[in-house]
């Protein structure tokens, strides 16, 4: 039991036609993710890491291959795994303690669980003032707060996270990044985190998935053996960063 | 703070006062005026309302012929509401329904509801069931049209929050669609009642014998300006009154909306 991963991607191609012309998004992608892992992927747009995000969350379905969680096939969304979008999707008529709430009680658990649930995790954000606030009168970063809280009150197994602090300023991001460590180490979640930024992924991932466009396939996947905290300005991260850009052929 | 509300109102006055002054200027004391100048419209209206000014047989009965017009204007409008809100939700959410459907209403659509006049005389005959029907139309179109809008324009990204959130997609309509479309459907609702109050008129010409609508024609026929003018403003009143009483419901219920709240 030990050795069947939590997700296992097994040779998955993705094609969408595009005006009539087919386009691979992704092409022979094998990939296999064990629990309590923390797992960026990283490449140009392009690549179809959002792609097979998508897929991993049930949103998409492989042309040929196939995903599998603990064995099963992955075949619609589900709240075992939890998707953080980079907008958001938060549900505007829902307060921040609706939004994180939502899924517990969308699947009918006991009222009181729900609101039990919902204190825990609107704490665990640190959003307890804004329970009562609604998505629009929040910040960007409150707002992708409440949507990681939402898919961890939801017991999601597996976090998929698309370039979720991509839209947030520097410092915001950092904040963000610091606690969802925090958070990891704390639940033992698994996650698959998607970015373009290869500093995010060196600060956060246990392991690097690189990937490159067309078409959109797996190139690399190496471990960071760097222990934690992470020190960005630190020797061994700069060098981490060097490997990585010169893999990706870019000037960061 | 009391200065600025002080500023907005003494605005919002400014207007009309000078509307006023214009009237009075160019009506009153002049014999041959066919417009009644409005101190002699204040007298009127005090006299519809109240009554014992003229003592005629309009004296006092401004509240029942409002109480006519505001439940013919209610009646038509909620039964509009009743038809063409779970209307526009199915055509708005199965295919099947928009494609069978959606042709016929949208060719009926540009038809003013005043053309619908004769046709509503012969088939409901003349009197108060008229009016009702041109009211209920008057309404359907705004609920109807704003109705699938909201219903279809519903965000993707709020589908598949819902569906990696564990919503089964029975539950999706109830979950996300209908909140996520309310703004829209507010706004048809909102739009619906006013028209409902500018046909109310129209109906009420069909031969009804109360009404605000019917006083207006029949002081029309009378050469009785005065009291026309008196129905146009009860109605302006009644009209605003009732869009304020929607707006305050709205801002209540739409509170976590940008653009309501």
């Amino acid at each position: 039991m030990a050795d069947i991963p939590l997700l296992s991607v097994e040779g998955v191609t993705k094609r969408f036609s595009f005006n009539g012309a087919p386009i691979t998004a992704l092409e022979g992608a094998n990939l296999a993710i064990r629990k309590g892992e923390f797992v960026c992927l990283i490449g140009p747009s392009g690549c179809g890491k959002s792609t097979l995000l998508r897929m991993a969350g049930g949103f998409e379905t492989p042309s040929e291959g196939a995903l599998r969680m603990w064995g099963a096939p992955v075949t619609a969304p589900g709240p075992d795994r939890g998707m953080v979008f980079q907008d958001y999707g938060l549900f505007p008529w829902l307060t921040v303690a609706g939004n994180i709430g939502f899924g517990p009680a969308a699947r009918g658990r006991p009222r009181a669980e729900v609101a039990e649930t919902t204190r825990r995790f609107v704490e665990m954000v640190g959003l307890t003032r804004f329970a009562g606030a609604y998505p629009h009168q929040l910040s960007g970063g409150m707002k992708q707060r409440v949507a990681i809280a939402r898919v961890l009150a939801n017991e999601a197994e597996l976090v998929l996270m698309d370039e979720p602090f991509g839209a947030l300023d520097a410092m915001t991001r950092e904040n963000l990044q610091r606690e969802l460590l925090e958070i990891w180490a704390r639940t033992k979640l698994t996650v698959i985190f998607v970015t373009h930024a290869i500093e995010e992924a060196i600060l956060l991932a246990d392991r690097i998935v690189v990937m490159s466009t067309n078409p959109g396939r797996i190139v690399a996947d190496e471990a960071v053996a760097l222990p934690r905290p992470r020190d960005p300005t630190s020797p061994e991260f700069n060098a981490l960063r060097r490997h990585f850009s010169a893999m990706l052929g870019s000037h960061h | 703070m009391d200065a600025a509300r002080l500023r907005v109102a003494g605005l919002a006055l400014a207007a009309p006062l000078l509307f006023l002054l214009f009237w009075h200027v160019s009506t009153a004391g002049r014999s041959f005026s066919l417009i009644p100048p409005p101190l002699e419209v204040g007298r009127q209206l005090w006299d519809l309302a109240f009554g014992g000014v003229w003592d005629d047989l309009y004296s006092g009965t401004l509240a029942e012929h409002a109480f006519a017009s505001v439940s013919r204007v209610y009646g038509g409008f909620l039964l509009a509401a009743a038809c063409a809100l779970p209307l526009g939700m199915l055509i708005g959410r199965i295919r099947l329904v928009r494609e069978a459907l959606d042709p016929t209403l949208q060719l009926m659509r540009p038809i003013p509801v005043t053309a619908w006049l004769p046709l509503a005389m012969i088939v409901f005959g003349i009197g108060p069931r008229s009016a009702f029907f041109l009211v209920f139309l008057g309404a359907f179109y705004p609920i109807l049209v704003n109705t699938i809008f909201g219903v279809r324009n519903v965000e993707g990204r709020l589908f598949e929050a819902a569906a990696m959130l564990g919503v089964s997609p029975s539950a999706v309509f109830w979950k996300v669609v209908l909140p996520a479309s309310l703004p829209s459907i507010f706004t048809g609702l909102r739009l619906g009642l006013g028209f409902a109050w500018v046909v109310i008129v129209v109906g009420e010409m069909t031969g009804v014998q109360t009404g605000l609508g019917a006083i207006i024609m029949e002081a029309r026929q009378l050469s009785r300006t005065e009291i026309v003018i008196s129905g146009m403003i009860a109605i302006g009143l009644l009209g605003y009154a009732s869009d304020a009483l929607v707006q305050a419901l709205g801002r209540r219920l739409l509170r976590w909306s940008p653009q309501h709240g």
